[in-house]
């Protein structure tokens, strides 16, 4: 194994975590602020990939389809925050958990309805395909650079709306204690919307660039929500710090682990059965990190005073 | 989601028609996957199986379709159902081999007659073997071993293979190495499901391969070939016809191009039945029919052959007839083996661009009468 092939694995490894963060910030966001469990959240992972596919085939613009990606996911999470959840709030986890779960049924076979059975296609736009070459002689796909600096500078522009503004103020307070922030008088729950329809919209927007280089399809939410709930209990529930740590902590983990392991298996395997134990074994690494991680700190990495 | 089709299609006139044991109505049982993330599949198989249904016109030929959603434990509970309830005489429709595991064994020692129209996993083609299980697709390892015959007559010596990890993938690397004669830059096995190549992309260009061989069906495959393409790699890719079937292409677009993959099956066999088969498919549905339709196509056409020569209450005769595949097959010559699995003709095709639609071309044949390796473990 070579120098240039581990650097790009950690590239690789940088950029899904970068991706997860979008997915694990809004989830925390959502749990975080209103104690609310969404499963539904890969959903709205899909309905920005679709709606991304539909906008790009029709115009053939990649930046309007990401516009329409965030509109869309921002609009279903601001009509499923107004129609369903707002009534799950007082409810316990388990009504949660089932209605949210009711919901991506829903969806799911509403967007089957909708855009038929067969995966839609989305590709990257011509200006962002191909491979670039990085000092060292690395050759790297442009288009997941340009997702792994997408990523960081919304990372950056989450913490500055959190620490730095006047909603990111309440998003703090209503974190900390929601009745309070009622009763000075903040409207709790148009707050709540506003984050449910951005925690939507940063769904919907890695929804949309991973679909150009996955596949958009039904049910391509659903994978990805159960890693983004390994990152945000990793990283601490609630936190958006927690939540960009723990995804870059999986996605390396995840990259390297299905690297390194094959290899290390192969010290002492013959090849075939190393890789097959190897990649088993990786399969399982974010979990066994996660466990290894709420021994050492039950609250996760960042979890605070919960 | 229930879904329920009787087709009971009306064409008194085809009554005269052979004259033997019309009398006797055939009761099918299709159990398939509609719903959910392989439902392209299903609908395919469903909808080729139909339209053989409805260009025969037999009468006595009743089809109740159900979904499976891709659930072993669905197939299970609507397999029962449809034997005990609703009585039927074939069970056909399953698309993925640990749900077929799970239905087919039973089906056939309560004595139904199955025709699978898509899995063929080696246990049931070898040591689980039944006389009333009849494979019309065929075994899973076939495609494999013929794209690992291509490779051979390719000249490639030193192939990067890659598959999940899970039984049908780790059977596609077998049936592969089976037949392909080079040396291996590398094995993979990557996670059901995985969508982010990134890391396996990074190991091929890593290694000195010089060319790829890849099972990944669906979603998966659709990531890979993007994935690979956006990479800068330029070797050859080779692939089994899953990932190049015709629901898929379109989503896949320019990375598939001149990509070769394995198919017993592609439109533009020349033969009378695949040619009406073609046009009855796009008149009726309009769009171009996959392998998967063409499965359905040719199992319903071996129900009805047998259907014409016996009558289902007399399993022996029925068997026998069932036996002799004595229909026009979409893909030319057919005929079972002992084991009941179909020997034939396995294809090389490419992918190219039909005014704006990706579809497949036939370049070549990469094993010819081609049977499985399991016939001999099959003792009935």
């Amino acid at each position: 194994m070579t120098a240039i092939l581990f650097i790009e694995q950690v590239l690789n490894g940088l950029q899904f975590g970068v991706m997860l963060f979008l997915m694990a910030a809004g989830l925390t966001l959502v749990f975080g602020v209103m104690g609310l469990i969404n499963l539904a959240h890969g959903s709205l992972y899909m309905v920005g990939a679709f709606a991304a596919a539909a906008v790009a085939g029709a115009t053939g613009s990649f930046l309007l389809a990401l516009v329409a990606a965030l509109a869309a996911a921002a609009a279903a999470g601001a009509i499923v925050e107004l129609v369903v959840i707002r009534r799950l709030y007082d409810r316990d986890h388990l009504d949660q958990v089932l209605a949210t779960f009711a919901l991506i049924l829903i969806f799911s076979e509403g967007t089957r309805w909708v855009f038929g059975s067969f995966p839609l296609f989305l590709d990257i736009p011509d200006y962002l395909s191909g491979p670039v070459t990085l000092p060292g002689g690395i050759e790297y796909p442009l288009y997941r650079l340009t997702i792994i600096c997408t990523g960081l500078v919304i990372a950056a522009g989450l913490f500055w709306l959190i620490s730095r503004t006047r909603l990111g103020v309440r998003i703090r307070a209503g974190e900390s204690d929601r009745e309070m922030i009622a009763a000075l008088g903040v409207d709790i729950s148009k707050l709540y919307t506003v984050v449910f329809a951005l925690g939507a919209a940063l769904a919907g927007l890695a929804g949309a660039m991973v679909g150009a280089i996955q596949s958009v399809q039904v049910g391509m939410g659903e994978p990805v929500l159960i890693l983004a709930f390994v990152v945000i209990v990793i990283g601490g529930i609630g936190s958006i710090k927690g939540a960009l740590i723990g995804a870059i902590l999986v996605g390396l983990t995840d990259t390297l682990g299905g690297l390194l392991l094959p290899e290390l298996f192969k010290l002492f395997m013959e090849a075939s059965a190393a890789s097959t134990t190897g990649s088993a074994l990786a399969s399982m690494l974010i979990y066994i990190l996660m466990a290894c991680v709420l021994i050492w700190k039950p609250q996760g990495l960042f979890g605070g005073q919960a | 989601m229930k879904m329920k089709t009787l087709l009971a299609a009306g064409c008194a006139a085809m009554m005269a028609t052979a004259g033997l044991a019309d009398d006797h109505k055939v009761k099918v049982g299709m159990i398939t996957t509609l719903s959910g993330g392989g439902a392209g599949l299903g609908i395919d198989v469903r909808d080729g199986f139909l339209l053989a249904a409805k260009m025969a016109g037999n009468d006595n030929l009743e089809i109740v379709v159900e979904d499976d959603q891709r659930k072993p434990d669905i197939a299970v509970q609507l397999a029962d159902k449809m034997i005990q309830s609703e009585k039927v005489d074939v069970l056909t429709g399953i698309i993925w081999s640990n749900l077929a595991m799970a239905v087919v064994p039973a089906a056939t020692a309560q004595g139904k007659f199955y025709l699978s129209p898509n899995a063929g996993p080696s246990v049931l083609a070898g040591k689980g073997c039944h006389p009333n299980y009849f494979n019309v697709a065929w075994q899973n390892d076939n495609l494999h071993e013929a794209a690992g015959g291509y490779a051979n007559s390719a000249g490639f010596k030193n192939s990067f293979i890659l598959a999940p990890n899970y039984p049908a993938g780790q059977d596609a690397l077998t049936g592969y190495k089976r037949i392909y004669e080079g040396e291996l830059a590398g094995e993979v096995f990557t996670k059901l499901g995985q969508k982010d190549y990134a890391s396996e992309i990074a190991q091929i260009r890593a290694s000195d391969a010089d060319s790829v061989y890849f099972f990944l069906p669906g979603g998966m495959g659709i990531s890979f070939l993007k994935q690979y393409a956006d990479s800068g790699l330029d070797l050859p890719v080779v692939g089994p016809a899953f990932s190049f079937d015709q629901g898929i292409l379109q989503a896949v677009g320019d990375a598939a191009m001149g990509v070769k993959n394995t198919s017993q099956w592609n439109k533009d066999i020349d033969n009378e039945a695949n040619k009406a088969f073609v046009e009855a498919f796009q008149a009726e549905y309009g769009r171009l029919p996959s392998l998967y339709a063409s499965q359905g196509y040719d199992t319903a056409n071996l129900l009805l052959s047998a259907m014409g020569k016996a009558d289902v209450s007399d399993a022996e005769a029925f068997r026998a007839a069932l036996k002799e595949a004595d229909f026009d097959s979409t893909r030319g010559d057919f005929a079972f083996d002992s084991n009941n699995h179909p020997i034939q003709d396995i294809y090389v095709r490419e992918v190219i661009k039909e005014g704006e639609v990706y579809t497949n071309k036939i370049i070549g044949t990469a094993l010819e009468d081609h049977s499985n390796v399991y016939v001999e473990d099959c003792k009935m």
